[in-house]
């Protein structure tokens, strides 16, 4: 017997709102499908009716937590149309905070993975930790999100000399507690029993849906924007691409972990190595033409087009966030996964709605009704079942 | 004040809506639960089903799209319940105004009681927003 | 390959599909082709040399529409913008969704934004627009105006 179980579109599983369609037989998944367009509101057509200056502050609210990324591809874009090459200090500036965010963003994703596990703990240590980070964007930029830092040609806001002591010290102050949690989440048997061998994405269907960042990389794909076509300052500091090979959850979250301190590391060395100088390029006017920026989000590659008629303002402006490609991949993932794995799987690729729409009871006849948080109910129990069974407390 | 509005505010359960928003207001609702800020030492709690809710705390654009859901739910909740507006966005809808898929305000779909500024408003903003709510509710009552 | 050895193959092997070639700079390559053989470039651009695909991107210009297929080489750096014009009102393209899952999502976008037909999509649903939009309403064309009466596009104050 099929029964249809719906999922949201207001549902605690994430922030925000969306609708899931999952068919099951007994406990196993046969089809999905999602809804969403609940949260868009029409950025590509807003962005065609602003100056390329306030264009820079619509794109910081696609999404909260990558409001980095997007003005970061979109300067680019334009600096691209106008072929002119940033301040070095610029460079360094935009890489820091670029770096800032990805820490947040990947504890964030930790806290709410491990929320979804039954472990709550995790939760609450991550995101203690963001706040720190947090703190240190203020310091950097006066905002503990929505930075507001870039403009096309540089960067608003220089960093203080007398700031850099500060903020190396509170980034060497997470360090420990990160590295404590790295343990108790990666050496976890109870954590990797849920994990391993769930949600697999294959390298070949990784290939075909063209998924990005850590979803790609997870599955042994050697793709990231930083490396493969380096802008700013990633081709002036040392770090590793992270890459593992099983595409499961388990290596998705390996791999965020790991990220986070090369991030870490990229931040320290730039910080360090700051050059001095001017941070804006004063561009002017854009000349008519079209040009294409790629940042490295924290979810995989953000790619904006931007086409100029030689006015104040884009013609055309294409916005592609990481997630519209790489959430179609729910349709090999979930498939023949058990019901109480859906909730980590479908949060495995850590999904940003807002970015990907820029722009509840179904027929319930004879069928049995889980909500969303009957879902991470069921998520909890299993690691509850794993953890008694293995003897772990 | 009535026996339903004081145990309401009592220990005040809030649920959480996003009406196409950007991801930074909800965020920094779920950043008042975790430690530092720690909401729960005051009796607030995040609901996870609008049958269970006290306080809505509404963000976003209002989307067209999520509106007609918002205002579905808004019928569920048990009454009394107050309604909070969070963040720029949910009050004028910001710089989304001229949006296509936004079309109204939150405030003329549904009911407002409290209004929280800011892009997006901090945890400590949040915190004290919902306080002077409740002090709103106990002087009027 | 090279960049250059991949652009004189692709010059080559589609001699008569190329429009026009414009080599803006050492990253990006922008290639118009005609419609109809949109299908066989792509197809030569993302199995045979293995590039990833990024998004499409329609615009509306004054007599056409215009469709961007941008794909990136990552070994070389090299992003190939593939442009196809579609004249007014004839705005019909083959789909490439049935090949290549990435492109599904944004085929259904476009088809609601701008009113692209895609034949041979699979699944042409809505993808982002709330179900009470109007039909033949599409917010990203030149012409679009505000249908909806109702919306109050006012703050109040002054």
């Amino acid at each position: 017997m099929k029964t249809i179980v719906p999922i949201g579109p207001y549902h605690p599983l994430q922030e925000e709102p969306e609708f899931f369609t999952l068919t099951v037989e007994g406990e196993k998944i046969v089809s999905v499908d999602v809804q969403v367009g609940y949260n868009h509101r029409g950025i590509e057509k807003l962005s065609e009716m602003k100056t390329y200056d306030q264009s820079t502050f619509v794109v910081e609210r696609i999404c909260g937590i990558c409001s980095t990324s997007h003005p970061f591809a979109f300067v680019q874009a334009v600096e691209d149309i106008a072929q002119i090459e940033v301040p070095e200090r610029a460079k360094y500036i935009r890489t820091i905070i670029g770096e800032g965010e990805r820490i947040h963003s990947h504890l964030l994703w930790l806290g709410l993975a491990g929320h979804f596990l039954g472990y709550n703990t995790v939760f609450m240590w991550a995101w203690k930790l963001r706040e720190e980070i947090l703190d240190v964007m203020e310091i950097l930029s006066g905002n503990r999100n929505n930075y507001g830092m870039f403009k096309p040609g540089g960067v608003r806001r220089d960093i203080k000399a007398e700031d850099i002591p500060m903020v190396l010290k509170k980034i060497d102050s997470i360090l420990p507690t990160l590295d404590m949690l790295k343990k108790a989440v990666l050496d976890d048997p109870v954590l990797q029993a849920r994990t391993k061998g769930v949600g697999i994405l294959t390298k070949e269907a990784a290939i075909n849906y063209s998924a990005l960042g850590p979803t790609a990389r997870a599955s042994g794909i050697k793709r990231d924007v930083r490396k493969d076509s380096p802008y700013a300052a990633y081709d002036r500091v040392q770090w590793d691409m992270i890459v593992t090979q099983n595409g499961d959850v388990f290596d998705k979250l390996v791999l965020r972990v790991l990220e986070t301190f090369e991030s870490v590391k990229i931040m320290k060395e730039c910080l360090l190595t700051l050059p001095p100088g001017e941070i804006d390029a004063n561009l002017k006017t854009i000349p008519p033409g079209e040009g294409i920026g790629q940042h490295e989000a924290p979810r995989g590659e953000c790619f904006h087009y931007v086409k100029s008629d030689g006015t104040n303002r884009p013609v055309r402006h294409k916005i592609r966030a990481p997630t519209f490609m790489n959430l179609p991949t729910y349709k090999s993932t979930v498939i023949n996964q058990t019901i109480s794995d859906v909730t980590i799987i479908l949060a495995a690729i850590d999904p940003c709605y807002c970015c990907t729409e820029r722009i509840s009871v179904l027929d319930t006849k004879g069928t049995k009704l889980y909500g969303g948080e009957d879902l991470v109910r069921l998520s909890q129990a299993k690691t509850e079942r794993l953890r008694k069974e293995m003897g772990v407390k | 004040m009535g026996v339903k509005l004081k145990a309401l505010l009592k220990s005040p359960w809030v649920f959480h809506m996003a009406t196409g928003s950007c991801n930074n207001c909800d965020i920094e609702i779920l950043d008042c639960l975790t430690p530092r800020f720690d909401v729960e030492r005051l009796g607030i709690l995040l609901a996870g089903s609008i049958k269970h809710a006290d306080i809505l705390l509404v963000t976003g654009s209002g989307n067209r799209q999520s509106m007609e859901r918002v205002k579905r739910l808004y019928e569920q909740v048990p009454k009394p319940c107050l309604v909070v507006a969070i963040g720029e966005c949910a009050l004028s809808r910001g710089i989304f105004i001229d949006s296509y898929n936004c079309p109204l305000p939150i405030d003329k779909v549904i009911p407002v009681d409290v209004y929280i500024p800011g892009c997006p408003p901090r945890p400590e903003a949040i915190i004290a927003g919902i306080a002077k709510l409740i002090e709103k509710v106990k002087s009027k009552a | 390959m090279t960049r250059d050895e991949i652009l004189k193959d692709l010059k080559n092997r589609f001699k008569d599909d190329i429009i026009e070639v414009v080599d803006r700079s050492a990253k990006r390559v922008y290639v118009e082709i005609k419609p109809e053989s949109l299908k066989k470039v792509v197809l030569f651009i993302f199995k045979d040399l293995g590039a990833r695909f990024n998004i499409a991107s329609g615009m509306d210009d004054r007599d056409h529409m215009e469709i961007l297929y941008h794909f990136i080489l990552e070994e070389i750096n090299l992003l190939v913008s593939l442009r196809v014009k579609l004249k007014k009102p004839n705005l019909e393209i083959e789909s490439l969704a049935p090949t290549i899952e990435a492109v599904n999502w944004i085929e259904r976008e476009i088809n609601e934004m701008l009113g692209i037909n895609f034949i041979g999509h699979p699944d042409l649903r809505r993808l982002l627009l709330p179900e009470n939009w109007p039909q033949g309403v599409y917010p990203l064309r030149r012409d679009y105006k505000e249908w909806d009466p109702t919306a109050i596009r006012d703050r109040g104050v002054s």
